[in-house]
């Protein structure tokens, strides 16, 4: 058995931060017990797996997609419409996946094929393009979507919050059917994220590396980049549409701002970045590191904010508002891609000097 | 072995001219005719569409010289478009007084130097952008398109903090208010303007890349940049000056569609660069002639879709996007062998 398929942290700070992550996301429940904080972590573990999903395209094949969450909202709805239509039961989650799945590998291969063949640069237009108009669609159709005010509905009795599965507390926790769906979603990120670094390990990942590293090669060595590309996209949405799934059964809720919005593409892409692309361990570090900066950081800019304000200082107050948490996450991307374009993680596998 | 080595002396065989992406706008507006209830209708759809193409074109020709000439595609324009319109806000609230004067002079003199203001601005920050953030990553597509896509972020971000988060409103002059009668269709004078403006700077790019020697020293650089170099002209100053006219023609094209939707907030950059991208690729990247039908056929199809079948309006750019690239896969006119 290689659970982590060969591919290990290879850096004792990294190992120790990747276990300190996944410990505390195990026992979350338990050590954090409360609403936000189970938020926090359902949303850490969600985004771990998008971004390594993401990263297959962005960092192992070197592949610009804007239309990832697009694949995110396909299977976000694609559960969430069969819920609400069906009613809470686990057949229409399973049919909801069924339709889900294929719709997001089929609309992946669709656009591939017809853009990868020029350039990547194509690529990364077409599927900004692509995606918008998905967006504006899935608001516009809504006797399906329910338009901007998306669908609420109902979970299978497990998973509903009202449902006691212990009548006694455990370490001083209840543990409810909220408890259930938080591992639920735990076990099913952690699965899709083995099976990335399985994938990238592959024979396969071997060659999506060196088609990314130089293409002419790779062709001139008998490997057809359009196919392995190609492939590499469907991967990627297929897995992107089961975690908008997992999330759709979390929030009990998709919209447009959940599943579809052009911040979740970005939250995405400066999570790859900053984690690391092209190491799939970036994807927890990043992941966890820009959902607590996004929960966390925002009460810290306020406090500066306000400090500033107070202190009468022209502009400082504007620039540290917490609603401008972007503007800093922004610029620590842009430094990223040009100083440390392997990310926090390349930067601990390799230490300065 | 071709003819051309052994008759060198003879006259150049003429590059064959390629009308058929020409007569597409028109093509377009003709099938439709028919199935508009009213001619006037028509008259007023047509000149909705070429106005709101020839602003697409403005802010997407400078978009796609800089890629074709620099191979750098900048995901940071529509930071640009967005900046250019926030700069009109700047001088045109404050001068609210003569622009709803109801004299064109006075109204001129409040908007020309908006426009200047916006042109001037966004053209010095294309300098610094090119200069600071793409430079260092010239030749590397993957970090380009991640960096400008930064740059993006960062820029709207300063907006909002410099702006704050509602939009801002931002009315026409009042002589371009309204509309005139011809015959029976109505058609409102800022279309007008636009059409012209329009025109004017696609006549301007033209006649500058065809008639005078930067133009070709940027049609040379488009078709093959290490030869222009090895000839001993500069071609880093040709790089800087093409983004900076790139950058200024987003911030003019972000005051047209300013005064055109009346108000400006700091997301419009983001949403218009969709649409510009459509334009660009159905053009062919790096064509200036590619570019002008493009935005045209996109906005004329969106105007007559939004009339017909309302519902399909929202898919037009991509069906249009797609039927142009199942005809040629990369664009009308491809330019250049990247």
């Amino acid at each position: 058995m290689m659970p982590l398929s060969g591919d290990r942290p290879r850096s004792a700070v990294l190992s120790v931060v990747l276990v300190l992550v996944v410990l505390a996301l195990a026992l979350a429940p338990f050590l954090f017990p409360g609403a936000k904080p189970l938020n926090v972590a359902a949303k850490i573990c969600i985004f771990i797996a998008l971004a390594a999903s993401y990263d297959l395209l962005l960092g192992y094949t070197g592949v610009v997609s804007f239309a990832h969450t697009m694949f995110y909202g396909v299977g976000s709805y694609g559960v969430a419409i069969a819920l609400y239509s069906l009613g809470p039961r686990w057949d229409a989650i399973g049919l909801g996946l069924a339709i889900a799945l294929p719709a997001a590998a089929l609309l992946a291969l669709a656009i591939g094929l017809f853009s990868l063949r020029v350039q990547t640069i194509f690529f990364a237009m077409i599927t900004l393009a692509v995606a918008s108009a998905f967006a504006v669609l899935a608001s516009q159709l809504s006797w399906l979507t329910g338009g901007e005010d998306g669908r609420n509905f109902r979970v299978p009795e497990w998973l509903q919050p009202g449902t006691t599965f212990i009548p006694r507390d455990v370490l001083g926790v209840a543990v409810t059917g909220r408890t259930v769906t938080y591992y639920l979603l735990l076990v099913c990120c952690a699965a899709l994220f083995l099976l990335l670094l399985r994938v990238v390990n592959s024979p396969f990942g071997r060659v999506l590396q060196a088609i990314r590293e130089n293409p002419f090669r790779a062709e001139a060595l008998g490997y057809r980049i359009v196919i392995h590309r190609t492939l590499a996209t469907v991967l990627a949405a297929a897995v992107a549409a089961a975690v908008g799934a997992l999330n759709a059964l979390w929030l009990r809720y998709t919209g447009p701002d959940t599943a579809l919005s052009f911040a979740i593409m970005l939250d995405i892409l400066l999570i790859v970045v900053i984690g690391g692309m092209g190491t799939m361990y970036g994807a927890i570090v990043g992941a966890t590191l820009y959902v607590l900066a996004q929960n966390y950081l925002q009460t810290l800019m306020g406090t500066v904010s306000s400090a500033a304000a107070e202190a009468g200082l022209p502009l400082l107050p504007q620039l540290f508002h917490p609603d401008r948490w972007l503007l800093w996450l922004g610029i620590l991307f842009i430094l990223s891609v040009y100083f440390f374009p392997t990310g926090v993680v390349g930067k601990l596998r390799r230490p300065p000097g | 072995m071709s003819s051309t080595d052994t008759d060198a002396g003879a006259a150049l065989p003429k590059a064959p001219r390629d009308i058929v992406p020409l007569l597409l706008p028109l093509a377009l507006a003709l099938v439709v005719l028919p199935f508009i209830p009213s001619g006037s209708t028509w008259i007023t759809l047509t000149i909705a569409g070429l106005a709101m193409g020839m602003m697409i074109f403005v802010m997407a020709s400078g978009l796609t010289l800089i890629f074709g000439l620099m191979d750098v595609l900048n995901f940071g324009h529509g930071a640009f478009i967005a900046i250019g319109a926030y700069m009109a806000t700047l001088v045109l609230v404050p001068l609210s007084g003569w622009m709803q004067a109801d004299s064109v002079w006075l109204n001129l003199a409040a908007v020309i130097p908006a426009i200047a203001l916006a042109v001037g601005v966004t053209g010095a920050l294309g300098l610094a952008f090119e200069r600071v953030v793409i430079m260092p990553v010239y030749g590397q597509h993957l970090k380009q398109i991640l960096i400008t896509m930064g740059g993006m972020i960062v820029a709207e971000q300063v907006l909002y903090a410099l702006f704050g988060p509602q939009q801002i409103p931002l009315p026409l002059p009042a002589s371009w208010r309204g509309s005139f009668a011809l015959g029976d269709a109505a058609i409102e004078k800022y279309r007008v303007v636009c059409v012209l403006v329009g025109l004017a700077v696609f006549l301007a790019m033209l006649a500058v890349l065809n008639r005078t020697k930067i133009g070709l020293l940027i049609r040379a650089g488009v078709e093959n940049t290490e030869m222009v170099e090895a000839l001993g002209y500069r071609v880093t100053r040709l790089f800087v000056g093409v983004f900076m006219a790139g950058s200024a023609l987003a911030g003019l094209g972000g005051v047209m569609w300013g005064l055109y939707r009346e108000q400006v907030n700091a997301a419009m950059g983001g949403e218009l660069l969709v649409l510009v991208f459509i334009v660009v690729i159905i053009g062919g990247l790096g064509s200036v002639t590619g570019c002008f039908i493009g935005a045209l056929l996109v906005a004329l199809a969106t105007n007559y879709a939004g009339f017909l079948v309302p519902k399909l309006a929202l898919i037009t750019d991509i069906a249009l996007m797609v039927a142009v690239l199942l005809w040629r896969p990369r664009g009308l006119y491809p330019v250049t062998s990247r």
